[in-house]
Formats: structure tokens, C-alpha cells, sequence
């Protein structure tokens, strides 16, 4: 401590410019650029001239605001959000509860997760071809399979079914994040201290009791975590809806992430209108990312409390033991 | 008694639905697999086999005749993923250093500000980045798609909170006194400690980086620079809609570095995910 910290400050400085300098240019700058475009008439290929708009500055999120295509492109986003998350939080629940249980090791669980997490690190583009070729007509293995059981005596046409079609994007967002949440559900239930659970047993708690009245208040903090990250997650849902129908059919698998790149990239070249439909979503991102953020600080508060103490601990036994 | 009968019910339960989760897991990519080597006649006929065809070679042929060289793409997504992977390591641990190393007065609001970014994607800001990167004329190049990992908040964050009990201020005293500059202490002491830290997230940098559709999509106009999963999007179009042998073909060979990479890293990849709980 009797070294005189405040010289080295400037390296501080220093080694912060490399993030804050590409922060700027590749961050910060597409974000002001991309606001500022909202308030433009800017659109058609290879147009970069900024005409800003004078007679309704907001006209642009107006006509995206009012426009079926968003409302329903928001809609589904939000519906296939909450349709895959509940059953992917409840399955990835159930597996860290049986997992880390103490009274019955599940043997095999490092096979199982390593199988479960698998398709959460496989391409999404890829996945979604996939899954359209699985489910083509007339034939494909999921025809295949329905004809063979006997379920249908000619090929179903899957995919012409808004429905099914939102319910197979739903499922792939299951099933490619569920193993994730999973994994980091069971870290958070290995934090909880043992004599907690111990404690459980002792008073005759049986496993859902323990599960609901222990597990769960325990990883609120992870929970939320969770539930927050995978909400910005799906807002911007991209690949998946993208390439499995196009949005389709008749719009039923498009995001927000879809729409804006339909408006801005393939044949209308409405920047302008992309641009307002994006900081639409920014602000709503900005505003789940503050309660991360307070959710965040508080954990690293506590976290870095424990450090110190854990090195003033760690001197005093030197102190201690250093004759 | 009844204690253990329902101990052995709920272990049997248990199995049940990991071994029906792991059938659920596997049986796409095995189709997937099997279907590759078939010909398009055997998968119109059954299009679920558990057994590979012979018809490999012929499938290649096709894919390999029309616009999809997996090479080109191979090629691209490397250079792009392994650019970022490194750039982003390295200028985040050196960012995480700045913030725990160093006392200065911009430090815990630039900590703040780091958490606050972490969770912006790409998506919203990407009109201004089109914009900006086709006015200098940059949208067929690589770099515009790596050059951004330097600034990577997730990672900023994660290597912090590893760092703080991880590295010795003792240590870097000592070097100091031995007349190692700040730059050489980062490199030969700090950069050695945060091995683990690093690995863990070159892993994820890299996959996510290697996955990425939305940016390439965007940039990317001159085929010679399309990335494996531009490649891909063109296996949905209508020159390859009768051959479906091919198709799987296009989609396995993507899918077949990842599963063996992932296979080999996997213990590390699993650790990583519970460590961080930070999406990289």
C-alpha cells in the first residue's frame, strides 16, 4: 500500500482506448446514425444523403407504429417468446433440480448435458433448413414417419399451416436453448450453500418442498438473470424465422429482427422506416438492460465485497503465519 | 420401504425423460447425417434411414456443380471467426486489466458503462452500420466484420470478474520493481494468468462469431466473401429443390466441424456456460 498508485493511473487510460475507440466508431456511432435516420427520408439503393423530415419529424415511427406487418411482426416475436421460454425455464428447472439433487445421483448427467446442450453451438441458419427439410411435403422424414405409424395415409402439407408453422419455430427455440438455461440453472443451484439443503432434510422436508421452498428462492437472482437475457435474446430472433418459411406463411413466423431487415435490405430499401423500427426496439431493449444492469451491479457489489474479505482474511493469516 | 420404491420410481422417471431427450437431441442431426449419403430416389421413397447409402459421392457432385463452395465459405467464416476471437481476447483481458490493475478516476463509470452496453445487439444499430461502412466502401470486407470484437462488453465483464481474485498485485509490484514495463507486465504476466479465462471465452467468441447470419447478411454482397452461413441460406433456394441427397449433404458438412470440435471442448464449453451465465 505504500506504493504511489495514482502514477500508474494514466495506464489506466491507456489500455482503455482500444475498446473506447472501436466502442465509438462500431457501437455508439451506428446507434446515433441510425436515430438520426429515423427522423430522415432516406431510402432506395446506395442512398446516403440525409434529408431530415420538416413537416412531421416522427412520421417515420408513425407510419411503423401503424403498420399490420409490425404490429403482427411484434406479436409474434412476443408470442414466440413466451411460448418457448415457459416450457424451456420449466424443463431446464426440472433437469438442474434432478441433477443436483444430493439424494440421488443421476448417473450419466455429464453425458446428458453435454447431448442436451449440443444443439445450443450448432449454426441457427443450418438448424433452420433443417427443420424445413424435416417437415417438407410431399416427402420428408417427418411425413415419412406420420405415414409409416399410420397417422395419415398421404403426406401432410406441415408447413402451409400458420400454426404449425409458429409452433415449429417455437419448438426449435426450445429445444436449441433449453440445454443452455439448464446448464446455467444448475451452476446457480450448486452456489446455494449445502447446509441449506442439509438443513431441509433435517426438518423433514420432502423434495418438492425442498425444490420450492429452498431451490427457488434461492436462485431468484439467476432466475431473473435468465428470464431477462432471454427476453433481449428473442426480441431480436432472427435467424431461425428468417430462413426456416421467410416470415411466412402470410407473415406468421415474422420478428421485428425479419421485418427490419425486409424493409431495409430486400427490395423496398426503406432505411428510413427500418431505422425507426429499430430504435423502436432499442428503447425497449434499453429498458429490460437497466433492470440487468441493476440486477448485475448488485451480484458484483456483493461479489467483490466477498474478494476483499476474503483477502483481508488471507492477510491476517500471513500476518499471522509470517513470523 | 415406501421411501426407497419411490425413490426407484422417480429414478426410472428420471431416465425416461433424459434418454427421450437425448433421442430429441440426436435424431435430427442423425437423419441429417444418414440422408446425406442417400440418393434422392431412397429419400423420396423413406426419408428416415438408420443406416448410411452409398450415394456420398454423387451428392457431393451435385452440391459441389451449382454455387455452393463450402471451401470459400469455410474459408471466410475462419478468417472472420478467428480474427474476432483473438482481437476480442485479447483488448477485453487488456480492458479488464485497466479496470482492476489501475486507480483512475473514470474507472467505476466506465465499469457502469461497460455493463450498461453489454446487452445492446446488433440488430438495432445495424441501419447506422450499413450506412456508415457502404459510404467509406467497406461492405465486402472481412475486417468490418472483425474489427468490432475489440470493443466486447460481455467479455469485458466476464474476464473483470475473473480477474479480481485471479491476479496478485504483489506480483505485478515485484515485476515493477525489476523494471518491467506496464505493457511488457500485461503481456508476459497478466495475459499467462488469464489462460483459462481466455480459452473459455475464445470458445464462445468464436462459435458466436462463426454462427453469425444477421451482419454477413447484410455486408456481404460479392459471393467470393460469403460466410458458411450465407452458404447455407442458398441450400434453401430453387436450384436445389429436388435434390433433397444434396441438400442434406450442404447442411452436414456445416455441421460436422462443430459437433467434433464441440465433442472434443466440451467439458470446457459446459464449464464456460456456468461460469459466466453471460451470453458471449
Amino acid at each position: 500500500m505504500q506504493t504511489k498508485k495514482f502514477s500508474y493511473a494514466k495506464w489506466g487510460y491507456i489500455f482503455s482506448i482500444p475498446f473506447v475507440v472501436a466502442f465509438l466508431i462500431f457501437s455508439l456511432y451506428p446507434i446515433i446514425y441510425t436515430a438520426v435516420i429515423g427522423f430522415t427520408d432516406l431510402k432506395g439503393l446506395g442512398m446516403t444523403d440525409i434529408h431530415f423530415l420538416t413537416d412531421d419529424p416522427f412520421r417515420n415511427f408513425k407510419t411503423v407504429l401503424s403498420n399490420p406487418s409490425f404490429q403482427t411482426a411484434f406479436q409474434n416475436t412476443v408470442v414466440m417468446w413466451v411460448l418457448n421460454f415457459i416450457p424451456q425455464l420449466g424443463l431446464a428447472l426440472l433437469l438442474a433440480a434432478w441433477f443436483t439433487d444430493k439424494r440421488s445421483y443421476v448417473k450419466g448427467q455429464g453425458f446428458f448435458k453435454v447431448v442436451f446442450y449440443m444443439p445450443n453451438i450448432i449454426t441457427a441458419a443450418t438448424v433452420a433448413i433443417l427443420f424445413k427439410a424435416l417437415f417438407d411435403y410431399p416427402m420428408s422424414p417427418m411425413n415419412d414417419l406420420v405415414i409409416s405409424l399410420g397417422l395419415a395415409d398421404k403426406p401432410i402439407q406441415f408447413l402451409i399451416s400458420k400454426n404449425v408453422a409458429r409452433a415449429i419455430v417455437i419448438f426449435i427455440q426450445f429445444w436449441m436453448w433449453y440445454g443452455y438455461t439448464m446448464v446455467v440453472l444448475t451452476s446457480g443451484i450448486l452456489g446455494i450453500s449445502p447446509e441449506i439443503f442439509e438443513a431441509a432434510v433435517v426438518d423433514g422436508a420432502n423434495r418438492w418442498q425442498t425444490f420450492w421452498y429452498v431451490t427457488i428462492p434461492n436462485i431468484k437472482t439467476i432466475l431473473l438473470f435468465t428470464f431477462i437475457t432471454s427476453l433481449i435474446g428473442g426480441l431480436n430472433m432472427f435467424d431461425i424465422p428468417k430462413l426456416f418459411l421467410l416470415g411466412g406463411p402470410d407473415n406468421a413466423t415474422m420478428t421485428t429482427s425479419v421485418f427490419i431487415y425486409n424493409q431495409a435490405f430486400s427490395g423496398s430499401y426503406l432505411y428510413n422506416r427500418a431505422a425507426a423500427a429499430s430504435m423502436i426496439m432499442f428503447v425497449i431493449i434499453v429498458f429490460l438492460s437497466s433492470i440487468l444492469f441493476y440486477l448485475l451491479r448488485d451480484k458484483d457489489e456483493a461479489q467483490m465485497k466477498k474478494a476483499s474479505r476474503r483477502r483481508a482474511k488471507a492477510e491476517k493469516v500471513a500476518v499471522k503465519g509470517g513470523k | 420401504m415406501s421411501e426407497k420404491r419411490s425413490d426407484q420410481g422417480m429414478k426410472i422417471c428420471i431416465y425416461v425423460v433424459c434418454v427421450f431427450l437425448t433421442i430429441l437431441s440426436l435424431f435430427p442431426f442423425w437423419i441429417m447425417f444418414m440422408n446425406a449419403t442417400r440418393s434422392t430416389t431412397e429419400i423420396q421413397q423413406h426419408a428416415i434411414s438408420f443406416v448410411p447409402s452409398t450415394y456420398l459421392l454423387s451428392n457431393l457432385k451435385i452440391l459441389l456443380g451449382k454455387s455452393f463452395d463450402p471451401m470459400v465459405g469455410f474459408m471466410n467464416s475462419l478468417t472472420i471467426a478467428a480474427g474476432s476471437t483473438v482481437l476480442s481476447a485479447y483488448f477485453s483481458t487488456l480492458t479488464a486489466y485497466a479496470l482492476v490493475v489501475y486507480e483512475w478516476r473514470l474507472k467505476k463509470p466506465f465499469f457502469s458503462f461497460i455493463m450498461a452496453v453489454m446487452m445492446i445487439p446488433a440488430q438495432v444499430t445495424m441501419i447506422g452500420f450499413y450506412q456508415m461502412v457502404y459510404r467509406i466502401g467497406m461492405t465486402n470486407n472481412l475486417s468490418m466484420l472483425i474489427l468490432p470484437a475489440i470493443a466486447s462488453p460481455s467479455i469485458v465483464f466476464f474476464m473483470r470478474q475473473y480477474m479480481y481474485p485471479a491476479l496478485s498485485m504483489e506480483i505485478i509490484q515485484s515485476a515493477r520493481i525489476d523494471g518491467a514495463g506496464e505493457f511488457r507486465i500485461f503481456n508476459t504476466i497478466a495475459l499467462p494468468i488469464m489462460k483459462p479465462a481466455i480459452a473459455t471465452q475464445a470458445i464462445f467468441s468464436f462459435v458466436s462469431s462463426w454462427n453469425n447470419l444477421f451482419t454477413p447478411l447484410v455486408l456481404l454482397t460479392d459471393q467470393e466473401k460469403y460466410t458458411l452461413p450465407i452458404m447455407v441460406s442458398l441450400l434453401r433456394g430453387d436450384i436445389y429443390k429436388t435434390e433433397y441427397g444434396s441438400v442434406y449433404l450442404g447442411l452436414s458438412m456445416t455441421v460436422l466441424p462443430l459437433i467434433v470440435v464441440y465433442l472434443l471442448l466440451s467439458k470446457y464449453i459446459i464449464a464456460g456456460v456456468a461460469l459466466g451465465s453471460v451470453k458471449g
